[in-house]
């Protein structure tokens, strides 16, 4: 499954949908971080994910470091329930930068 | 009292295209024997993250690695055992993280064992490899035992 990206006011938007597996995260992992080796400010929607395991979540960690360690801003936009339970299982709901909605994410500036 | 019943027995290969599948039996067979909606979330994540670990780290993704899940209502618990014929692991080196150590990987087995009632390996079966067990109580509705914590 391909990832889609959308440029809006300077930063790339990945939306991650549906089922985020073992199948799929390599797909997350690499739009995610091709983005952020261009250089580009990421939002990850997560409005659209239904279900997301440990290896999606080690997607969005691994591009949360990228992000840090070169300046970069990386946020999670519209976490779905299902998302947000992972995370609050894994402690990494106070780790991610989050915002309600992709509106509150570009005015917050990633 | 519920009598003991094997529900499900489902055989696949080390490929993540199966993990789909696997899931939606998992939430039917909750269903079945009655799992709330926060319950059946929480053994479709945890026994989806242990047979990821079978494929990634027992298999290391080799598509030959045979997996089986055998899914079972015993008393009062939803049961499952997953079997593998990889080279026997050291349990006593699976453990999980520390959170604060924020890093990609290693939060499978903080899942699991934050989501099931029981879990463990059993004595390796007949023909090697490795049995892991994990249970789930069938709790009355209310009860708070899942996911969403």
């Amino acid at each position: 499954m391909a990832f889609p990206v959308e440029d809006k006011h300077g930063f790339s938007v990945i939306t991650l949908k549906g089922e985020v597996d073992l199948k799929n995260s390599p797909d997350a992992r690499k739009v995610i971080l091709n983005n952020l080796k261009k250089r580009r400010h990421v939002l990850v929607d997560l409005s659209g994910v239904e279900y997301i395991d440990s290896s999606g979540v080690a997607s969005l960690v691994e591009g949360l470091q990228y992000a840090r360690s070169n300046d970069l801003g990386f946020s999670l936009v519209g976490v779905s329930e299902a998302a947000m339970n992972v995370l609050r299982l894994a402690r990494l709901d106070q780790v991610f930068r989050i915002y309600a909605s992709l509106e509150d994410g570009l005015h917050g500036g990633g | 009292m519920a009598l003991d019943e094997q529900l499900v027995s489902l055989t696949f290969f080390c490929r993540a295209s199966r993990l789909k599948l696997l899931r939606c039996v998992i939430r039917d067979a909750a269903e079945l024997v009655g799992l709330d909606e926060d319950a059946t979330d929480a053994v479709v994540l945890a026994v989806n993250e242990a047979c990821m670990n079978i494929m990634q780290h027992a298999y290391a993704m080799d598509p030959r690695g045979r997996i089986e899940v055998v899914i079972s209502q015993e008393k009062n618990a939803m049961v499952f055992r997953l079997r593998d014929y990889a080279k026997p692991i050291n349990t006593d080196a699976v453990e999980p993280r520390d959170l604060d150590d924020i890093r990609p990987g290693g939060l499978g087995v903080h899942f699991i064992r934050s989501l099931m009632d029981e879990c463990g390996f059993l004595d390796t079966p007949e023909g090697g490899g490795n049995l892991f067990e994990m249970k789930k109580l069938i709790n009355r509705k209310g009860d708070q035992n899942g996911v969403s914590g």
